[in-house]
């Protein structure tokens, strides 16, 4: 016998008002954990993203929309733009790399992204088998595409035109799977990486259907040869050539001051700094996420005020039993702490529940539904912050147990035993 | 083991009532007589350290119970003294076993698990120990509430009108039970009744 054994024996005894009460409460604290979950590992991902990558550039058109397409793979392009113009701002003195990225296939609605080795740097990739593309053709992709599309190293596959599924293929072409990438939980896990001209050769082809120019690495051995600043395989000044964009890291601070303003002001370009654009973003979908947190809040509370009710309430059936109680030796603080506890106990059951609950929700979708998947979004992280949400639970129900409990402190023992 | 001198308690400044003067060696037994209103519950709250701020002496053992703080009170009701009521009250949501338990778990003694189960046992309750309180009849609930009673060896057992709710037999059986199990823990019994009945059983009897 002790106090956890008594509690217990009281809740049990009003199964369904217990059962109740836990069950309002679980609900608004998994709907404020499902938050949580989804928010900071949303922020993570995007912030994972986007590191290392100060500016995207790319065809004018909306800002946001160029860094939801080349950094987080989601929107369409805004456009190409010519490869002899990207050059001219790569040679900014304010710029430390530049990356290009050649957008426009996918494979079972998985993108294709062309690009060079430097793009490996940016994203600090590893492989976890095979080798990285190094031939037209040759893909080296993300874990989750590997996964999800069941491919191996070797395995070959024919891509479609457009970035959605059911676009045109392109026939002749079979892209090589060569390696498989390291896990990142960012967007590259979703991504088939190969070379800017293998994206620009199965175009070519697809428009033309003529044989393409073979823009291989033998090209470097050609002594008039001036490579590309961007894509060291590619003569450099070439303008029939276009890639989508640009991500570009910036040499100094300055940078940021100056850069976007002279490429917007005075080229054909667009610059959209992700860290901007992120956090509109979320100004945006921030308002859904305060009133779904407002619901939780009021979730919370109304099942907060119906354990205080439930604890009145069988406090007035418990008179006799607190008076026995105390004709027995116990102290009035003693039952004050049972009482206490018994909403402590409450609330904790119920913000356990709710978190379980929270984490279940996430975990079901997240196996679920494909877009979750993809994302990378997973009921199998904790935050720190989940520690406070328990605190805060035992301590609502503290905090609604103590007008009941005062009143059990203040039973009148001898008038409630006589007045039967 | 109980004696009381000059006692009186004020309900209100302007309500208040006197006792008899008595004394009780250890294991002598007494009724206390009267009709409703005559102060007996007020007495046996009194002797039981229920109520406090009473007038004139009152010790048990010996003690003066008013010289005791709140919570030292507490704890010397709990080891030195066991209630019988009329309506049992028994906890409804523990079982048998747990309600006779919390009279040593309430006063902070150790837990003897084996004389609850002997103590029920002797008082015809063996098969009713797992049981629920809402499963047992009244008889068997007023057995309970005086196993509960006996559980800590206390020295005075203090009952409140704890047959005037049973028929003959069970009156009967309850007083013949409360006897015997004061007088085989060597405690004090007060009962606190208008029940002619028990006249015959306590022959030692104050009228109020």
């Amino acid at each position: 016998m002790n106090e956890f054994v008594l509690v217990w024996s009281y809740l049990k005894a009003k199964p369904l008002n217990t059962v109740l009460n836990i069950l309002l409460f679980a609900l608004g604290i998994a709907v404020i954990t499902v938050l949580l979950l989804f928010n900071n590992q949303l922020e993570e991902k995007i912030s994972s993203n986007a590191k290392g990558i100060d500016l995207v550039v790319g065809a004018k058109g909306s800002p946001l929309q160029l860094i939801l397409c080349n950094i987080f793979h989601i929107d369409y392009p805004t456009g190409n733009i010519n490869l002899k113009e990207a050059e001219q701002i790569s040679r900014s003195r304010l710029i430390k790399k530049a990356v290009p990225l050649a957008l426009g296939d996918s494979y079972q609605s998985y993108r294709i992204v062309g690009t060079t080795p430097e793009y490996v740097d940016l994203y600090h990739l590893e492989l976890a088998q095979g080798e990285w593309w190094n031939h037209e053709l040759e893909t080296t992709i993300g874990t989750t595409v590997a996964r999800e599309l069941k491919l191996n190293v070797g395995d070959s596959f024919q891509s479609t035109h457009g970035l959605a599924e059911g676009g045109s293929g392109h026939e002749e072409q079979r892209f090589v799977v060569k390696g498989i990438l390291k896990q990142t939980n960012s967007v590259v896990d979703n991504l088939i990486l190969t070379s800017v001209e293998t994206v620009w050769h199965v175009h070519e082809h697809a428009a033309a259907d003529t044989t393409a120019v073979n823009h291989d690495i033998h090209a470097q051995h050609d002594t008039t040869f001036v490579a590309s600043r961007l894509i060291p395989t590619h003569p450099a000044g070439d303008s029939t050539k276009e890639v989508t964009s640009l991500l570009i890291q910036y040499r100094s601070p300055m940078a940021a001051i100056q850069l976007p303003r002279m490429i917007n002001s005075e080229s054909k370009l667009q610059a959209a700094s992700p860290a901007f654009e992120t956090a509109r973003l979320f100004s945006i979908l921030g308002v859904g996420v305060e009133i779904l947190t407002g619901f939780a809040y009021v979730l919370i509370f109304i099942s907060a005020l119906s354990v205080f009710i439930a604890l009145y309430n069988s406090l007035k059936e418990r008179r006799y039993d607190l008076a026995i109680m105390r004709s027995m030796g116990a102290s009035k603080g003693k039952l004050f702490v049972n009482i206490v506890l018994e909403g402590a106990v409450l609330t904790a059951l119920g913000s356990v529940a709710g978190l379980l609950l929270g984490h279940g929700i996430l975990i079901a979708l997240g196996t679920g539904v494909e877009e979750m998947r993809k994302a990378g979004l997973t009921g199998l992280v904790f935050y720190s912050t989940e520690w406070i949400i328990l605190a805060g639970s035992l301590l609502l129900g503290v905090i609604c147990a103590l007008i009941p409990a005062v009143q059990a402190y203040r039973t009148d023992i001898s008038r409630v035993l006589a007045s039967n | 083991m109980v004696a009381v001198s000059k006692l009186s308690f004020s309900y209100t400044p302007d309500r208040s009532i006197s006792f008899p003067d008595f004394a009780l060696a250890k294991g002598e037994h007494c009724l206390l007589l009267g009709e409703s209103g005559s102060g007996k519950t007020t007495l046996l709250h009194l002797l039981g350290g229920l109520l406090r701020g009473y007038n004139g002496s009152l010790q048990v053992g010996s003690t003066e119970l008013a010289s005791l703080s709140e919570s030292a009170l507490d704890k010397f009701r709990g080891k030195n003294i066991g209630f019988v009521f009329q309506k049992n009250h028994l906890i409804s949501a523990l079982s048998v076993e747990k309600n006779v338990i919390m009279s040593p778990y309430l006063a902070g003694i150790n837990i003897d698990k084996a004389h609850a189960h002997e103590v029920l046992t002797s008082l015809g309750l063996a098969s009713k120990i797992k049981s629920s309180v809402k499963e047992i009849s009244q008889g068997q609930a007023q057995r309970v509430a005086i196993a509960r009673a006996v559980m800590n060896h206390p020295a005075v057992i203090l009952a409140d009108e704890p047959t005037s709710a049973l028929d003959d037999k069970n009156c009967a059986l309850v007083s013949n039970l409360l006897l015997d199990v004061a007088s085989r823990n060597n405690a004090t019994l007060v009962v606190a009744t208008h029940d002619q009945r028990l006249k015959d059983k306590i022959k030692n009897q104050i009228v109020l």
